[in-house]
């Protein structure tokens, strides 16, 4: 069971989008290192010949009508928005300030 | 107190149809208790709800009754107030999750429940508390501050529904909803001495609920007896093709099997009890209460073995790498960009570095913890030792109950290992959390239906503890037939209901 380290921690946070301060990450490690342990249990529990199950009751083919239905309208779909302009989400620039 | 908010819901509909009470009184007699109970100057009151839309129950209440006196009421439950826990999507009212995230988010739709329910007259008095995300077992990881247990207000009410539990504990609301991904709905009825169920998964809509793990979460009645349950649960289930993991099938009448049940005559029923879930950690008066229930329901003529699951073992960790996978997915969505909570660094910021930072933020410990930990079960590399293996042992948890109902019609444990702990003895100690819900977790991966009624105060400490009860998947009228008859023998054994037993809150 490879012990997962700080820098680590510091990688996934950077994949998931969040800033975590050296405060967090001391704190976080540590915990995360003892739910992995706890969790390692499991690993070759079941063999190839078990198929894995992604939802409980299986559905497949779920399909509707091909009819337009009312939905929301864009000043209810911008009502939640931090920051809307001309009707649309605006957003912090997307590129590097280079580009 | 008010005999208002003491009866049961299905009692206050009788008194609606007859005549006796308005839907108005009812709504504004529970609106008096949350004033008298929830919030308090000295930091000591239940704090059960987020929210508390007055004018909106109130309202609601006025065009019942408005409705009834035109003799045309829409259902037995018509004019009943309910609370609904934060994480459903509710239309003009703030829905937060329990989260900083989305903080006064107002949704511009309501999830398919609380569509259910308005078309069924039942006024909402607003949102309840919960662990953020619905992440937890005790309600302490709420971003607004943890829910009090109404039986001792210092120790946990449950979670991560501890706020609808404690509502309709503390008489605050008859009814409310609760959602369950491990446990959310049945382990806060355990600790708090009331009546939680989660049904089989695609029974009730997960439309407008806001998703913690997609295959895991279901929306169900949090009560205090189980008919009311069994009333709450005809109103909110049935097929809606906004889900597409919905069932799209006809249920029987759950009232029925509640009512069926209440007969208290077991004849005929084969119940299990599961060997896995009993032994060390367990707390003594916890199983001492257990045992002698599964005993009432052998005199009541039950046919009572015991059943061997023997992967239910591995079900905490597999429930732990599926749901911080899933739940790592789906809140990718909390983005800064489209709704929910924007920080913005100082300097000229791209929409990246606002979102590390407003997820920073927003987030808390927990939230953080399982978000980071999905994230490495799903990182190649880890996938096949963790998240595939993971949903291999699903597979063989649900053949453990498939196993097991071959010979049994429910399977039965103890809802939760302990009764409720203290504020703050957990908070930093994720696994010694994450065991509360060891009881719990193998019906929500194998998708069957459960209950936990009160079955009794343990001696060490006086505080309620609960039975569960588990049936196949799509028999959850089973789970209504077995709670109706512990209850009704528990009644009579007791003198009445468990919460009887509950001290008295101050009120101001």
């Amino acid at each position: 069971m490879p012990e997962i380290t700080r820098d680590e921690v510091a990688h996934l946070a950077t994949l998931a989008r969040i800033d975590l301060s050296d405060a967090e990450l001391d704190h976080l490690a540590p915990q995360l290192s003892v739910i992995l342990d706890s969790v390692a249990s499991i690993t070759g529990v079941a063999g190839d010949d078990v198929p894995p199950t992604s939802h409980a009751i299986p559905l497949t083919n779920v399909f509707r009508e091909d009819v337009v239905v009312p939905g929301l309208t864009a000043e209810e779909a911008l009502a939640g928005a931090p920051e809307v302009e001309e009707q649309r989400f605006s957003v912090p620039r997307i590129l590097g300030e280079e580009a | 107190m008010s005999d208002l908010t003491r009866s049961t819901a299905a009692a206050l509909a009788d008194r609606l149809a007859a005549g006796d009470v308005t839907s108005v009184q009812l709504t504004e007699a529970h609106l008096d208790r949350i004033d008298a109970v929830d919030s308090r100057p000295d930091g000591r009151g239940v704090h059960a709800f987020l929210q508390v839309d007055r004018d909106g129950a109130l309202a609601d209440a006025a065009e019942s009754d408005a409705r009834r006196a035109r003799g045309e009421a829409r259902g037995p439950l018509d004019g009943v107030p309910i609370a609904v826990k934060d994480v459903l999507a509710t239309r003009g009212l703030p829905t937060t999750c329990g989260s900083k995230i989305l903080e006064g988010w107002v949704p511009p739709y309501d999830a398919t429940v609380v569509t259910r329910l308005r078309e069924a007259g039942l006024p909402i008095l607003g949102k309840t508390n919960m662990d953020e995300f619905a992440m937890g077992s005790s309600t302490e990881h709420s971003a607004y501050g943890p829910t009090r247990n109404p039986w001792d207000l210092d120790r946990i009410p449950g979670g991560s529904g501890g706020g609808s539990a404690a509502a309709v504990a503390a008489f605050e609301a008859p009814l409310a909803i609760g959602t369950d991904t491990g446990g959310s709905i049945r382990q806060p009825g355990a600790v708090t001495g009331t009546v939680g169920v989660k049904p089989t998964y695609g029974g009730v809509s997960r439309y407008g609920l806001v998703a913690l793990a997609n295959s895991l979460d279901q929306a169900g009645p949090v009560t205090r007896t189980v008919l009311d349950a069994a009333m709450l649960h005809d109103v909110i289930g049935g097929h809606d093709p906004r889900d597409s993991t919905s069932i799209a099938q006809e249920w029987p009448s759950f009232t029925e099997a509640a009512r069926a049940g209440a007969t208290r005559d077991m004849t005929g029923v084969k119940v299990g009890v599961i060997t896995e879930l009993a032994g060390e950690g367990w707390q003594p008066g916890v199983m001492a209460r257990f045992q002698e229930s599964v005993d009432l329901l052998v005199k009541a003529g039950a046919e009572v073995v015991e059943v061997s699951c023997p992967s239910f073992v591995h079900a905490l960790a597999a429930y732990y790498l599926i749901l911080p996978a899933e739940a790592s997915s789906n809140l990718a969505k909390f983005d800064a960009m489209r709704f929910g909570l924007r920080v913005t660094p100082e300097g000229s910021p791209s929409a990246e570095d606002v979102m590390r930072a407003t997820r920073d933020a927003g987030f808390g410990d927990e939230v953080k913890r399982r978000i980071i930990l999905g994230t490495y079960a799903l990182s190649s590399g880890y996938y096949d030792a963790y998240y595939g293996q993971a949903q291999k042992i699903r597979t063989l948890i649900s053949r453990d109950f498939d196993a097991a109902f071959a010979h049994v019609d429910v399977l039965v444990s103890p809802t939760a290992p302990t009764t409720a702990f203290k504020l703050g003895e957990k908070l930093d100690d994720p696994m010694a959390m994450y065991l509360n819900d060891l009881a719990t977790i193998p019906a929500n991966l194998a998708g069957v239906p459960g209950i936990s009624v009160p079955n009794g105060l343990a001696d060490e400490d006086g505080l309620p503890s609960g039975f569960q009860v588990l049936a196949p998947a799509l028999a959850d009228d089973r789970v209504y037939r077995v709670g109706a008859a512990l209850e009704a023998i528990h009644a009579e054994q007791w003198g009445g209901p468990l919460l009887d037993k509950a001290p008295e809150l101050e009120t101001e």
